[in-house]
């Protein structure tokens, strides 16, 4: 009788859930990733509209790159559910897949190509065919310089595309992968600390720049830096222990008593 | 379009001196030896020009291992296997048109066989007899084997020293293999006493000159295909899953099909390379599966320059001329030593190989001469220190 129940609210549940993964662009729900013992995801639900931003705040070890790392494909959940668009599921596909349906992520340090110049950088993130073929002979080599002036423009690094990317500054190596987000043009992007290491001027200009590209793309941006956090205005969440420990607005999470334990210690 | 692609793969100044010095070379060496008299100081002999015909294989197995190595990070150690089986293709060749001519005189069966008691030929010499189905072999061979290798290597996410020690383990294994009479390739003696090479006799003074001649033109064609896969986006992208594979993934690019792509190539133009080989030195057996061979191939890359393709030439035949000069007369038993010597010498003081430094020196130059001509309107760039080439 009471199992009936039970399965009856669990049902219930289960379809409150479903109707909300319909209209997101990002739906975690209940996953749990496990190394060697150590949960550092725990039962996570999340879920991102469209066209929103989203900051994600935590201590160390509280699970942020790992939620990126399942969202992307890198690690699979050892359960849960993970929807993007609310039909496409994550956990079964890889990272090149993942990205061709319209996942973009910047690494926590920032990777661009040093080799390749900064134009080619983009050269080689702009959306289009990535196949083999395309890259020998086919449409990777008829990319206009036009397509690739606009996207450095856009992280003033215009004068520098002739030079090897290795060349650039910290900062500028972070706008250089934030530029080649832009170019593969993805419905949603995941940003890992995206102003690490940068002075309070950049880091200014980052979040102007990321509250530019909200407006176009959906975003999750993972951040340790408060004032930052503060100045990009967006719904908060914050994770502890692989679970999301309190969400809402940046006022409301960071008075939370819960939060200030976790980051000020016991 | 394909045509403008090879244009501008070629023309730029290292190829055409590459190219240039090649086909110069190859002339001065061919008609030296067939025109001048004997006793003339220029004159080559045709030892030599065999010599030099091994050196151009080795050459060709060194921008292959480039291609791999250099542009994509793979670090092949044994890229001798593919070489060998290429050779081994066409050994196979050689010995189905010995014909009656062996030891035992066999109209069908190569003398190795007979010697075993085998009454009929393997299936898997069936074919070879032909031409046209050898060289295709020479090249289907070792591909397939790349194929399947690199299938399971990179699909699996093998890389570095991981992948260095499964080729190598790929080689031995095959040198094992191949030194067991019943494998049906002749076991520890290998193929050998070959005779004729598409009607004309292996031995003979024209053959010779024209089997360099071939050689130095699949050198070229080997090097305009490796330019022309550098220089199209397919190569950036090589180049950009050498120094930061997981951010190509993240960009969407199948990194597991551009490495096997690129790994089948590689070990393709190794077969051909290994074929032209054989009737050259007159033999073909397991010893060149062993992995010294594929290390020593690493050497020459890593002494002419990786990533530079020219360099991985020059490389092959500067080592290997040092080799002949050294392993004969008084320093014979040290060569070994001087092998591992000037591979941490090159390590140390040259990073980027001869050809390496030497572009590194010009591009300096070039960028100096600019700045001194222009007004100073290009803004005034960090120097390049500490330039992105990474160690992997």
């Amino acid at each position: 009788m009471t199992d009936a129940l039970l399965d009856d609210a669990a049902q219930k549940e289960a379809a409150a859930r479903k109707a909300s993964a319909k209209g997101s662009v990002l739906y975690l729900d209940g996953v749990s990733v496990s190394f060697d013992g150590f949960r550092a995801l725990n039962e996570l639900s999340l879920v991102l509209a469209p066209g929103e931003m989203r900051a994600i705040i935590g201590p160390n070890g509280a699970g942020k790159t790992t939620m990126m790392d399942v969202i992307t494909g890198k690690t699979r959940p050892d359960e849960g559910e993970v929807l993007f668009d609310g039909t496409h599921d994550l956990t079964m596909l890889d990272e090149a897949e993942i990205a061709n349906l319209g996942i973009g992520r910047k690494f926590q340090k920032p990777t661009v190509f040093e080799f390749h110049t900064v134009a080619d950088n983009i050269r080689l993130a702009l959306k289009g065919p990535r196949t083999t073929r395309s890259a020998l002979f086919g449409a990777r080599n008829r990319i206009p310089d036009d397509a690739i002036d606009e996207v450095l423009s856009r992280v003033r690094l215009i004068e520098h595309r002739a030079r090897p990317a290795g060349d650039l500054s910290h900062g500028q190596k972070q706008w250089l992968e934030i530029g080649m987000l832009l170019a593969q043009d993805p419905k949603l992007l995941l940003v890992d600390e995206p102003v690490a290491g940068m002075t309070d001027a950049e880091t200014e200009d980052t979040a102007e720049l990321l509250r530019e590209i909200a407006t176009r793309h959906s975003v999750v941006v993972v951040e340790h830096d408060m004032s930052f956090v503060r100045a990009l205005g967006v719904k908060v969440t914050c994770l502890h222990e692989g679970s999301v420990l309190a969400e809402g607005r940046i006022d409301v999470v960071s008075a939370d008593e819960r939060v200030i334990e976790v980051y000020l210690g016991r | 379009m394909i045509t403008r692609m090879i244009v501008s793969a070629l023309g730029d100044r290292g190829s055409l001196v590459f190219l240039g010095l090649l086909g110069v070379a190859a002339l001065f060496v061919a008609l030296s030896n067939l025109l001048l008299p004997p006793g003339s100081a220029l004159h080559v002999p045709i030892h030599i020009v065999a010599l030099l015909g091994k050196y151009v294989c080795y050459a060709t197995l060194a921008v292959a291992l480039d291609l791999v190595w250099g542009y994509c990070g793979i670090l092949s150690l044994g890229h001798g296997a593919f070489f060998a089986l290429g050779g081994y293709a066409m050994g196979m060749y050689l010995m189905r048109q010995v014909g009656t001519r062996g030891v035992y005189a066999d109209p069908v069966l190569p003398d190795f066989m007979v010697f075993l008691n085998w009454k009929e030929l393997p299936w898997f010499w069936h074919g070879f007899d032909s031409f046209p189905f050898s060289m295709l072999m020479v090249a289907l061979v070792p591909g397939l084997l790349a194929f399947v290798f690199g299938w399971f290597a990179f699909r699996s996410r093998v890389t570095g020293v991981y992948l260095s020690i499964i080729t190598q383990a790929m080689t031995y294994a095959l040198m094992l293999a191949f030194f067991r009479n019943d494998m049906g390739f002749g076991g520890n003696n290998g193929l050998t006493d070959f005779k004729d090479i598409v009607g004309f006799n292996v031995q003979a003074q024209p053959t010779r000159i024209a089997l360099f001649l071939i050689s130095v033109a699949v050198l070229a064609l080997t090097y305009a295909v490796a330019r022309v896969l550098v220089t199209s986006t397919f190569g950036k992208v090589l180049v950009a899953i050498r120094d930061a594979e997981s951010r190509a993934r993240f960009l969407g690019y199948r990194v597991e099909s551009y490495k096997l792509v690129v790994f089948v190539v590689s070990a393709c133009m190794a077969g051909v390379a290994g074929a032209l080989y054989v009737p050259q030195v007159g033999i073909i057996n397991p010893g060149e599966f062993a992995p010294a061979n594929s290390i020593e191939a690493v050497i020459w890359v890593a002494v002419g320059g990786r990533g530079t393709l020219t360099g991985a030439a020059l490389g092959a035949v500067v080592v290997n001329a040092m080799k002949t000069t050294f392993t004969s007369g008084l320093l014979a038993p040290y060569w070994l030593f001087m092998l591992g010597g000037l591979f941490v010498l090159v390590t140390l003081a040259l990073p980027k190989g001869i050809v390496g430094t030497l572009q590194g020196w010009f591009a300096k130059r070039g960028e100096a001469k600019r700045v001194e001509t222009s007004e100073p309107s290009p803004p005034p760039e960090a120097p390049a220190a500490g330039k992105a080439e990474s160690a992997s």
